[in-house]
């Protein structure tokens, strides 16, 4: 994006402007008002449909081929919640830029529809033909973990024997993607060891790894884990943002204002982050 | 200088990894002598948030004789420095940080340093106030903490607000009973409208604690205040002054207006996340 899309394209830009601007002839200011939708929240018919039209755009190509309007896109209908982009989201999983399958994947979990896990699946296994692999090292196939967290997130227990290789893959963000996955797939207590094993993560040497495993923690409200992630060297916005996960699993189990005593022994550890 | 202080110290000046830096700030925090304040306080700005968290809680656990250095390092203009050192001036309940924690409690940008700010304003070493300045300064922070409560629009914030009350509630119990009711209609108002659930949940066991100690716990038995007649004096100034501004400002607008912007602005590395 260059300067001037940037200086003409502030926050006063609005819903009608932002849907002709998706169609207009800068490419820019199209990327940008993706974004824009879904950052604000327009849940606009038009603007959904303009944006499903988007995931097919070919005007927008960086040097490498990835399509940068059709990444934004997918993006954006993963935060809007309207289910009639999930086709569309499906057809993208097939895209040869593995950021826009990366971006398809997010939104297909953030709108919890299961029709796509069968294309998921097979993109695991990378068996879709036409799909690039990420430009950059380790240069992997697929977005696994993206994947492996919508598979989890969606319920996809037919996929587990799927899922299980990538406890022990080289790159340990997927590992950790693959054990979250497994925790929310297993009945307990069965489940219990994938969530020690991000537990364990949690004293990874790395502080992006530590940061991933306690993002990780709060998705599945792993309650064993609370100490853990109070000490773990971390950012405290990060690790409180952990335990709210866990906090908000404890409040499922209980009516308001009755609190669990795990609910109690969480927000005591908050209180001490704040 | 003891032995093992200079080794220490040594160690946090050759760390040649941001590892090792974290893992020798950690050592200097834990042993807990007053030698290390200069180091700890140098700490804030070295931008590694993993070392400027062990250093902001070895300067809590050493408290008072951190309280110069902190109030230093505050008129320097290295913002994130100086986001650690209110960070550790809210921890610490030291009255010549009060002003400072009602100003950024309501407006800093930081949603870090607002949650540590109005938290501080809850557990100020209100003991050791004279009398005719104490019920000043716990009406500023319990109007302070009402307002952040309500209005801040980051949950942890908010959340951070619902503890500092229910620690005001408890310090104020005796002489103000009608503050604490107040406090606790407040708290019911918020249980039933605030949209987040950590924050309701943070008043149900704040609303536990108030029904359960319904008379009022003795102060806790510590040093007597080690601030001068001076002190006082300037506190109670800089008081008057945040009433006078308080009505000027509020004539012209709500200048959280304008931390939106500020926040926009900042980059997320900036190393403000805590």
């Amino acid at each position: 994006m260059d300067d001037e899309s940037v200086i003409k394209s502030d926050s006063s830009l609005t819903v009608e402007q932002a849907i002709a601007n998706l169609q207009g002839e800068d490419l820019g200011l199209r990327v940008y008002a993706a974004w824009w939708i879904g950052r604000f929240r327009v849940n606009d018919p038009e603007a959904i449909a303009v944006l499903i039209a988007a995931l097919d755009d070919e005007d927008d190509r960086t040097t490498v081929g990835g399509y940068p309007l059709r990444r934004n896109a997918a993006r954006a209908l993963g935060k809007l919640g309207d289910r009639r982009a999930v086709p569309a989201l499906v057809r993208a999983l097939e895209c040869s830029d593995f950021y826009v399958r990366e971006a398809a994947a997010q939104a297909l979990e953030a709108l919890g529809d299961a029709s796509c896990l069968p294309r998921l699946i097979e993109l695991l296994n990378n068996q879709v033909p036409g799909t690039l692999p990420a430009p950059e090292p380790p240069q992997l196939t697929q977005p696994f973990e993206a994947i492996l967290e919508a598979l989890g997130a969606l319920g996809a227990t037919a996929a587990i024997p799927d899922i299980l290789p990538f406890l022990e893959h080289d790159v340990p963000r997927i590992q950790y993607a693959a054990a979250r996955a497994m925790y929310q797939l297993t009945p307990s207590p069965e489940a219990q060891q994938y969530g020690d094993r991000l537990v364990q993560a949690l004293s990874n040497k790395e502080l992006q790894l530590r940061r991933t495993v306690l993002t990780d923690l709060g998705a599945i409200g792993y309650l064993p884990a609370a100490d853990a992630i109070a000490q773990t060297p971390a950012e405290n916005s990060l690790k409180l943002i952990a335990l709210k996960g866990l906090l908000e699993k404890q409040l499922q189990h209980t009516t308001p204002p009755h609190l669990t005593d795990g609910a109690m022994k969480v927000m005591t550890l908050m209180d001490e982050l704040l | 200088m003891t032995d093992h202080l200079s080794t220490l110290i040594q160690a946090v000046e050759d760390a040649d990894s941001s590892y090792r830096l974290l893992a020798a700030v950690q050592e200097l925090a834990a042993a807990r002598l007053e030698g290390a304040i200069p180091t700890l306080i140098a700490a804030l700005s070295y931008n590694n948030p993993g070392a400027a968290v062990a250093a902001v809680d070895g300067l809590i656990q050493l408290g008072e004789p951190s309280i110069p250095a902190l109030l230093e390092q505050l008129d320097l203009h290295n913002y994130t420095a100086r986001a650690w050192a209110i960070r550790a001036l809210a921890g610490i309940g030291d009255p010549r940080g009060l002003v400072t924690l009602l100003g950024v409690a309501t407006a800093d940008f930081s949603p870090s340093v607002r949650r540590a700010a109005a938290r501080g304003l809850g557990m100020m070493k209100w003991h050791w106030f004279p009398d005719d300045l104490l019920e000043i300064a716990q009406e500023e922070a319990l109007e302070a903490l009402l307002f952040v409560a309500q209005q801040d629009e980051e949950w942890v914030v908010r959340y951070a607000a619902i503890m500092g009350l229910q620690a005001l509630a408890r310090a104020i119990a005796a002489t103000h009973p009608d503050w604490r009711s107040r406090i606790q209609s407040h708290l019911e108002q918020i249980a039933a409208n605030d949209e987040n659930w950590a924050v309701r949940a943070r008043i149900w066991m704040a609303q536990q604690h108030l029904q359960t100690e319904a008379t009022p716990t003795p102060a806790v038995v510590a040093k007597p205040s080690p601030l001068s007649a001076t002190d006082w004096q300037t506190i109670l100034e800089k008081l008057y002054d945040r009433k006078k501004q308080e009505k000027l400002v509020l004539a012209e607008g709500d200048p959280r207006r304008y931390r939106d912007l500020a926040a926009s602005i900042a980059q997320p590395s900036d190393g403000v996340q805590v």
